[in-house]
């Protein structure tokens, strides 16, 4: 099977490496006063560095060549105080970049979730949850390796480069200059690398979103998997998949892998054409040059190759965290379908008159779902939207609650255009109670509360009472306190039906909305809810959905939709006058009953 | 150091690749070290003897070594990648695949958003310390041994002086370990509170949005953020003070040298070159305990993170079906023998779920079930292909325990359809064979002819071939039970069971599916779980659950007469009037 690719796997972006680091580092932004004190402490601390070889050369030449014990002693004491406090520096630095390094990826992941939370439901319904999960995951674990670790590196590796060449630089000006040769050459090395490594990264992060996809899916329907029997095949499409993701994985590793030697070479070659150039010019007699002084520098040309080496290396870190962050950014680049217009208007207290005015819609731009619905219904009255499934009638409700927006046409509720109105507010009259119950990891009670989350412990148990839940709750092992497992997976349909109605009453909704709602609990369950809702939609406008006529059958009209087409409306009895399609809908249902009516 | 006898069976089957890394690796540090030696030679011999000869010498010589340890550097890089991408990609699918032994049961206490964690975090967490260890780790002893014995070479009694510091640095390395390995586990496990949130957030989206609950859910996220965060910072303030420490204690160690070294230079003990040979040796070290310092904390993280791993490789499915039987089924009559199932609370409760269930259905017949809602109806009949175990009693089919046959005798023969409809993505076509891969088209046309899903199948653009989307999102909700029920079908078994099947299907439809049902089924045994009284009318034998036990049994047309409980279904349905049903007293009111 086709898997794990639901959404087109969009080429990345052409965003220039240089772009994307900026917007990366533009979330350490808030804390630059502290990212400048570390600064100047890697800078001090570089400093004290660099003085110990110099020390030591002084040390060697003033106190051991000339066999000074004082100057030694002197010397020495000088070499513990700057070793201490490098230590203190570093610690005290590192402290400050960790927590700042955390807390920017902290603010990372709240952005990102925030603004998801303003994305469209279209949006979630073309991705993958498991590829949306790996950009949160993998990807940021990208970025958290170089904004932790690397940055220092390369703070300190910048100011440990600058201090060794001034100190280079006062030494002996044509040494220095002989060792800055590396520059260039490590230069050309890492671009050849970098031009290859970053497409690796991109298909290694692309592998791990699709392996990911793949896991989601498998695990969220491994009781399907189960029930067929299909472990098997599971695991072998995972295969396929994970055997991409080690092969991405290889590349994109030894490419990064390659540089470190290569530069460590240039190092190495570095410090001998300096020796031999210092040697030279020592046994010409030419430029002051001592035995001291190519000590020295051999050791700071040594030195100077360990960050040369740590920023090239670093460069491999970016790549792999720009690949990861792009990511994200195609996230936080998607803008909502469904938004309010800047001069929403608050919705206040609904009486809820619902109008649907000449609605055209459909998912796909090319296959209309509804064509050209119109209705009214009246505050207070319960509407039953009746048909074969797939006819249309959820498709209404996402329009009503605007997790579409409409083609064409109008949507009005008490003469607004929902269109006009704030979605929040919108959604807030509504009471709503789907087919795909969802539950959350976390007690009844909490779940129940969320329908009004200021709602006291009482009125949540009045709700349940009323939704006919409290009976099995609290048979419950911790009644009301029991914890539900992801998606309520520890109770029956049925169960988790009337905990969604629970919530939805507690919401006490000016317009009523149920998806299929009733229809997974036993009869004589539903009896016991029809009763409780009746009361409960006393004065609220309803929308039922339900296949069950005995449902449907008090309602005050009833919408009979077919192929997006509203066909008959009218009450119960009104349409069975009809003979049209209700009546043949309503007389199956009693097909080889025994005739008792 | 359990954790590193865990991994070590995964790291088996790349032994020639560690070797030869590990040798590449043990001979670039000997390169690495022989370079200062080469320094010093070209110090004391080639410029403190003016000869030109010596100093060219020596540095081809140096330059001919560090050319030999880029290429073993090379080999080591290329292998370390592969090794470390074949061990994560091997630890991945040995746990995916024990996920696939999972139970119904496992599958509760583990849920979906820890198992990624642990499939990808987790194991890429303990990847990057494998690569990093055959990279370094080996380097790093090797390169610290090395320069030892060059210290000591140069001058035993300084080298005597410089083996104080080691124990220093271990009992650093000792206490930040105990500390570091406990904390990073917790990094992990708050790691999975993020993601959970997140994954609710992704996968009920809309339900979010319905109840207008963003910001309580932004707010929700902000604390399992913020905890992740803050046992984050903790974990790596303290790795952060590793590194520092122990250049500290190396440096203390090059005053020392300097001090006593100094000393024995001046008393003519030892020669300039060897101090400065004996510091740049000391350097050397400072760069593989810096290595060490960087490791250390991702060794510790990777420890947490294997046992986490482990955790899901090693758990053991609660029902474990035999390997080969040869049991078969063959004509799928089933009988419940005094079947009892509790279900596993928290802390030790067994909650009963069924008690001394005894029935038998035979083959051809249709038994309807019904009952309240948690009354059992879903808990029984999971029994039958055996998704959990009874915890008292037996259930047989054609007379053998279910314990008896294998899992592939089960399937091949028992389909079932879950409550919940989950559609993979694929084609249409690819779903409804999903059971019995082998099934020709013919057979799956007919078996969404049956289930009454070939109309709108054939509605969509590419028909069978048609794609589903991420959990079937295209489809409405009635379609996707009928692809479930023709997924069923197509696997051709001996006994079907509906769990609830219908429920988002309209009345007409569901009485063709059944009338189709009839045909298909004929002698052949079908289990349904039922809240319409027509499709119960039709059933051969109907039970009534009622709290676990069984309340009622018999035809429609026996039960309208002797179970007042089956009376009260029947006649609510059908709206003539509604009883008021107690368990422990009937009354009956009617409307007028």
């Amino acid at each position: 099977m086709r898997r794990g690719l639901s959404v087109d796997q969009r080429a990345s972006s052409a965003q220039k490496p240089v772009k994307g680091l900026k917007r990366l580092l533009s979330y350490l932004k808030p804390y630059r006063l502290e990212l400048i004190v570390v600064f100047i402490l890697i800078i001090v601390s570089s400093i004290l560095n660099i003085l110990g070889p110099y020390m030591l050369g002084l040390t060697i030449d003033n106190g051991l060549v000339k066999q000074d014990w004082d100057e030694l002693l002197r010397m020495v004491l000088i070499l513990l105080g700057n070793y201490l406090l490098m230590w203190l520096l570093d610690i005290i630095y590192r402290r400050i970049m960790t927590s700042t390094a955390q807390k920017s990826m902290r603010n990372m992941r709240q952005s990102l979730f925030d603004h998801m939370q303003k994305l469209s439901i279209g949006y979630y319904d073309k991705q993958t949850a498991g590829d949306l999960m790996s950009r949160l995951t993998n990807d940021m674990d990208a970025i958290t390796r170089l904004l932790s670790l690397n940055i220092m590196f390369f703070i300190s590796s910048i100011s440990t480069l600058i201090g060794i060449l001034v100190m280079m630089f006062l030494l002996n000006w044509i040494l220095t200059l002989v060792a800055l040769i590396i520059i260039p050459l490590t230069l050309l090395a890492t671009t050849f690398f970098l031009k290859r490594s970053r497409p690796a990264y991109q298909e290694l992060q692309k592998s791990l979103g699709q392996l990911n996809s793949l896991m989601e899916e498998d695990l969220s329907g491994q009781k399907v998997i189960i029930a067929h029997g299909k472990q098997g095949g599971s695991l072998e499409e995972f295969k396929t998949y994970n055997e991409s993701v080690q092969d991405t994985g290889i590349k994109a590793n030894v490419l990064a892998g390659l540089m470190p030697p290569i530069t460590g070479i240039l190092s190495i070659l570095n410090v001998i054409v300096v020796v031999g150039v210092g040697a030279y010019m020592l046994i010409q007699g030419v430029g002051g040059v001592t035995v001291g002084l190519i000590a020295s520098f051999s050791e700071y040309t040594r030195r100077f190759g360990h960050p040369i080496n740590q920023i090239a290396n670093l460069f491999n870190s970016v790549m792999a965290a720009l690949a990861g962050a792009e990511r994200i950014f195609e996230i936080i680049d998607a803008e909502p379908d469904v938004v309010d217009r800047p001069d929403a208007i608050p919705l206040d207290t609904l009486k809820g008159e619902v109008r649907f005015e000449h609605v055209h819609f459909g998912y796909d731009e090319e296959l209309p779902v509804l064509k050209d619905i119109n209705f009214v219904a009246k505050p207070g009255k319960t509407m039953a939207l009746v048909g074969p499934t797939g006819a249309g009638k959820t498709t209404i409700i996402n329009l009503l609650t605007r997790f579409y927006d409409i083609d064409s046409g109008k949507i009005l509720i008490d003469g607004h255009r929902i269109k006009d109105v704030k979605q929040d507010d919108l959604r807030r009259k509504l009471g709503i109670v789907l087919q795909d119950t969802f539950l959350f990891a976390d007690t009844v009670m909490e779940n129940i509360r969320y329908g009004r989350l200021d709602a006291t412990d009482d009125e949540v148990i009045e709700a349940a009472k009323l939704a006919n839940a409290d009976d099995f709750i609290i048979r419950l092992p911790e009644g009301y306190e029991t914890e539900l497992s992801e998606r309520g997976s520890n109770l029956s349909q049925g169960q988790r039906q009337l905990l969604a109605i629970a919530r939805a009453i507690l919401a006490d909704p000016a317009i009523l909305i149920l998806d299929e709602a009733t229809s997974s609990v036993d009869t004589r369950t539903e009896v016991e809810i029809q009763k409780a809702l009746l009361t409960l939609m006393e004065g609220r406008t309803s929308f039922v959905i339900a296949h069950r006529l005995s449902t449907i059958r008090d309602a005050d009209q009833i919408l009979v939709i077919n192929e997006g087409e509203l066909i008959e409306r009218g009450t119960h009895d009104e349409l069975l006058e009809k003979k049209g399609f209700y009546y043949n809908l309503y007389v199956s249902q009693f097909k080889g009953l025994p005739v008792e009516v | 150091m359990d954790s590193i006898r865990k991994i070590l069976p995964f790291l088996k089957k790349y032994w020639v690749g560690i070797t030869i890394a590990l040798l590449a690796m043990f001979v670039m540090s000997m390169t690495d070290l022989l370079v200062p030696r080469q320094l010093q030679t070209i110090i004391d011999e080639g410029i403190a003897n003016d000869d030109i000869g010596i100093v060219i010498r020596s540095s081809l010589l140096m330059i001919g070594l560090a050319l030999g340890s880029m290429v073993l550097a090379f080999v080591n890089t290329i292998l370390a990648a592969r090794i470390s991408e074949g061990f994560a990609a091997d630890l991945r699918e040995k746990a995916f695949a024990n996920i696939q032994t999972f139970s119904f049961a496992n599958l509760n206490k583990l849920q979906t958003s820890e198992l990624l964690v642990r499939l990808t975090s987790d194991i890429n967490i303990v990847k990057s310390s494998v690569m990093m260890t055959v990279r370094m780790l080996f380097r790093v002893p090797l390169l610290l041994v090395g320069s030892l014995i060059m210290l000591i070479s140069t001058s035993p009694k300084l080298a005597l002086l410089l083996l104080f510091l080691l124990p220093a640095i271990l009992v650093l390395v000792g206490i930040l370990s105990t500390k570091a390995r406990p904390l990073f586990r917790k990094v992990q496990e708050k790691l999975e509170k993020v993601n959970n949130v997140l994954h609710e957030n992704i996968a009920g989206v809309r339900l979010v949005r319905a109840f207008v609950r963003s910001d309580h859910e932004q707010k929700r996220f902000q604390a399992v953020n913020e905890d992740l965060t803050q046992t984050s910072t903790k974990v790596h303030r303290l790795m952060s003070t590793l590194m520092p420490s122990m250049i500290l204690v190396l440096n203390l160690g090059v005053v020392a040298l300097l001090w006593f070294g100094g000393n024995m230079v001046i008393d003519g003990a030892l020669t300039t070159g060897q101090i400065v040979a004996f510091v740049n040796y000391l350097h050397m070290i400072i760069f593989p305990i810096l290595m060490l310092g960087m490791i250390l904390p991702q060794y510790y993280a990777a420890m947490a993170s294997m046992d986490r791993v482990m955790e899901v490789i090693e758990t053991k499915p609660t029902v474990v079906y035999p390997e080969e039987s040869s049991k078969h089924i063959t004509e799928g009559r089933v009988t419940f023998e005094n079947v009892s199932l509790d279900y596993d609370g928290e802390e030790d409760e067994h909650v009963p779920v069924l008690q001394g269930i005894n029935f038998t259905a035979n083959p051809g017949e249709m038994v309807a079930i019904l009952g309240a809602t948690g009354s059992g109806k879903t808990s029984l009949i999971s029994l039958i292909p055996r998704f959990y175990d009874p915890t008292q009693g037996r259930v047989l089919i054609d007379g053998v325990d279910v314990r008896e046959i294998s899992q592939s005798e089960l399937r091949r023969n028992i389909a079932v359809t879950l409550q919940n409809a989950i559609l993979f993505s694929g084609t249409v076509a690819e779903n409804i064979r999903f059971g019995r891969p082998e099934a020709s088209d013919e057979e799956v046309i007919a078996a969404a002819k049956a289930a009454q899903a070939h109309d709108f199948i054939m509605e969509k653009e590419n028909g069978y071939q048609a794609a589903v989307g991420q959990r079937g999102m295209n489809f409405s909700g009635g379609q996707k039970q009928r692809l479930a029920i023709a997924r069923a079908l197509c696997v051709n078994p001996r006994i079907l069971i509906l769990d609830d099947s219908t429920s988002s299907v309209d009345v007409e439809t569901e009485a063709e599916i059944q009338i189709a049902l009839e045909e298909l089924m004929e002698g052949r045994t079908s289990f349904v779980v039922a809240q319409r009284i027509s499709t119960v009318l039709r059933a051969d034998k109907i039970i009534v659950l009622m709290n676990g036990r069984i309340a009622a049994e018999g035809t429609h047309a026996e039960l309208i007469e002797s179970s007042l409980i089956y009376q009260a279904i029947y006649h609510s349905q059908l709206g003539e009037g509604i009883l008021n049903y107690n368990e422990n007293h009937i009354e009956e009111k009617r409307y007028a």
